[in-house]
């Protein structure tokens, strides 16, 4: 699981253009929207592109992003229970 | 102090008609023009429902009589409906009067650019292709399809276009610049447009649901069209007949998202209060509200809580008429405009399509039959990405 | 009366701010790392700013060097600043990065980030979420920089009851990237460094052939 986080780290300020955030600086547990890294809902949508570009998995409807994006750690679960990591 | 501003033609091709008078038969009798993807060649075309304009490019083209092959679907409905809008207005561009054409657009050419974007790097066989691509070119083709046409430009602020195209118009008549102006919107579909919307997230699968609980999003449409604003001396002048007076208007900025109204729908209140304290009406005096409700959960609430924070518990009679043709985008303002004055003249209010329950958060709910009733202001909303938010207010004539 | 208060121009790497040539990268930098050298020696902080188009930062930039000579943000009501930008090539060089994600079928991810920069009044969204200005927005599209289609904007703005406005001309093209922002106000501004030049398309004219 957290060499699955730490790869996520690297996607995320990548797909997102964070250029101002180091891995370290990421909170696995953290939320990731509104306070912390300040993502908005663009960015919800680009990580739903993350997940089918490097893992496959095809999300229909945006609402569903609420729950798999709460975190690093939740979106790295999620992409486990997809059986993907 | 400056003169009242007419709206004397209406000019309009969309998914429920090729013309003003089709799309008003389509409108009373409720009848949708948003239906499974016919023309556009989409890797989407049985994924999404769209509002088509019911004509292959080569029965535009004849409808136009022009077989220019540069020429694009855009640039063909924009000059049909600016066309039908100064046929209807009866003005004469060679009167010696001066005569503008403001239109607005969001893709341009880009139904025909996308076609050949691949060969275009290849070789040089179809780069008349690249003239006719830029936002100004289909101004231009109307300009000279209109003909002695004065002043030309095109604005392009997204899905409120025409709205702002509109504005200008009024606001050169009233500074003196013009005595008439062809104003207007048009957006013709394309597959960059679907899957831009698609990439979204925002489109609906089935036919779109404006402020209803149960919304998933719009359905993307086509269309073009165009008003004739005059200048009350110049219509005097001519002894022309005005159909309605537009008596107010407003843009602002939500400054809240790229793509994403305020939850409290600042810009949108800002522009309604600003467009009625131009006209000097009271919210009480709005009759009838041609929301811009594109069927997005976002758009939609945002929207009427706007509403809500202008009139209160008096909200007035409203629908949303994109189930009937699809967001236009830069097409869309001008669109509703023909519609609203489509409402003013015969006292009708087209209903909003597809609508069972209200939002639990706001409780309004819109016309959804045909409702006949006098009908003296109405106040229509175009909101655009960017954050772009304009109003306009029309008074029967 | 209404006057230009300052203005920055962004040509071949050189920022040029009231006449001033007040940032410079090498010629051989790209665009990219021009916008990010002048980000930097502006100190923004804006994290926003690295997910932008080129147009976008061109804007922010350039709107960014012209309102440090002013007082405009901190004088007037944010509802009364009006935003009105034109270019040649409406979003251009966007669409044609969105074309270029979705016209590879086997390499299918189109970006709902680089979508949403396929809008030239998009530039304007993202300078008025960054000062919160809410006030009337205009983005013309026009053959070239067009000083009379400015200025006569910017006047009916003023009797429209618009206080101060951002305007000028942003295009973001290969290898001729430029932004020339201008501000003008109705009242004059208590920032010693404006310029205080008459609202007119003489001088416009002049101000823009002098960079």
């Amino acid at each position: 699981m957290d060499a699955l986080i730490e790869k996520l780290k690297g996607q995320i300020i990548e797909q997102l253009n964070l250029a101002e955030v180091k891995p370290e600086e990421i909170n696995p547990d953290s939320p990731l929207f509104g306070e912390g890294l300040g993502l908005d809902s663009i960015d919800a949508l680009e990580l739903i592109v993350l997940l089918e570009k490097h893992y496959g998995i095809k999300i229909q409807d945006p609402k569903d992003g609420k729950t798999i994006f709460q975190s690093l750690r939740t979106m790295a679960e999620y992409i486990k229970s997809q059986g993907k990591s | 102090m400056s003169q009242k501003v007419y709206i004397t033609g209406l000019g309009m091709i969309s998914a429920i008609g090729n013309n003003v008078p089709e799309c008003f038969l389509s409108l009373s009798q409720s009848k949708t023009g948003i239906g499974k993807i016919q023309y556009l060649t989409t890797r989407y075309k049985d994924e999404f429902l769209a509002g088509e304009i019911k004509l292959s490019n080569a029965e535009l083209a004849d409808l136009v009589g022009d077989q220019n092959p540069a020429l694009n679907r855009n640039s063909y409905i924009a000059m049909l409906a600016a066309k039908e809008a100064v046929l209807n207005s009866g003005i004469d561009t060679k009167d010696g009067l001066r005569t503008g054409v403001i239109s607005s657009t969001t893709v341009a050419g880009m139904s025909k650019t996308e076609l050949y974007y691949k060969d275009l790097f290849k070789n040089d066989e179809h780069l008349d292709v690249l003239d006719t691509h830029d936002c100004g070119d289909s101004t231009e083709r109307i300009a000279d399809y209109i003909g002695n046409v004065d002043y030309v430009t095109t604005i392009s602020t997204a899905c409120s276009s025409a709205a702002n195209a509109i504005m200008l118009g009024c606001r050169m008549i009233k500074h003196g610049h013009l005595d008439r102006v062809v104003v207007g919107g048009v957006d013709a579909l394309s597959k960059f447009t679907f899957n831009g919307f698609n990439t979204l997230m925002i489109l609906d699968r089935e036919w779109c649901r404006p402020f209803d609980e149960n919304r998933k999003g719009l359905n993307l449409g086509e269309g073009a069209a165009f008003v004739v604003i005059e200048g009350e001396n110049a219509l005097n002048h001519r002894k022309g007949k005005a159909l309605a007076e537009l008596i107010g208007y407003a843009n602002t900025n939500d400054a809240y998202h790229l793509t994403a109204s305020s939850p409290e729908g600042f810009g949108a209140t800002l522009a309604i209060q600003q467009a009625l304290a131009l006209s000097g009406l009271k919210p009480t005096d709005i009759d009838y509200i041609n929301m811009h409700g594109t069927g997005t959960p976002n758009n939609d609430l945002s929207e009427s809580k706007a509403t809500v924070a202008v009139f209160g518990n008096q909200v007035p009679k409203f629908s949303s008429t994109k189930a009937f043709t699809g967001h236009t985008l830069a097409a869309a303002a001008s669109i509703e405009a023909v519609i609203s004055v489509l409402s003013l003249q015969n006292s009708m209010i087209f209903p909003n399509l597809n609508f069972n329950t209200p939002i639990a958060e706001t409780g309004l709910i819109p016309e959804t039959t045909l409702v006949h009733t006098p009908l003296n202001v109405i106040l229509s909303n175009s909101f655009g990405f960017g954050g772009n938010c304009s109003s306009l207010l029309f008074k029967k004539a | 009366m209404n006057a230009i208060t300052s203005y920055a121009h962004i040509k071949h790497n050189t920022v040029t701010v009231n006449g001033t040539v007040v940032f410079k990268s090498a010629s051989s930098v790209s665009i990219h790392e021009f916008l990010l050298e002048s980000y930097k020696f502006l100190a923004m902080n804006y994290p926003k700013f690295h997910k932008m188009d080129v147009q976008c930062k061109l804007a922010i930039i350039a709107t960014e060097f012209a309102l440090r000579e002013t007082a405009l943000l901190t004088e007037n009501d944010l509802a009364k600043i009006a935003i009105v930008f034109s270019n040649h090539a409406s979003s251009l060089d966007t669409d044609k990065a969105y074309q270029n994600s979705i016209s590879d079928k086997s390499n299918y991810f189109p970006s709902p980030a680089i979508f949403v920069y396929t809008l030239p009044n998009i530039t304007i969204g993202e300078l008025a979420i960054r000062h919160k200005i809410t006030g009337e927005n205009a983005f013309f599209v026009c053959e070239k920089f067009d000083p009379a289609l400015l200025i006569n904007y910017c006047e009916s703005l003023y009797l429209n009851g618009i206080d101060a406005v951002i305007a000028g001309w942003v295009e973001a093209e290969t290898n001729n990237d430029e932004a020339f922002i201008f501000l003008s106000e109705s009242q004059r501004n208590t920032n010693k460094n404006a310029i205080f030049k008459p609202l007119n398309q003489t001088t416009l004219t002049e101000l823009y052939n002098l960079t």
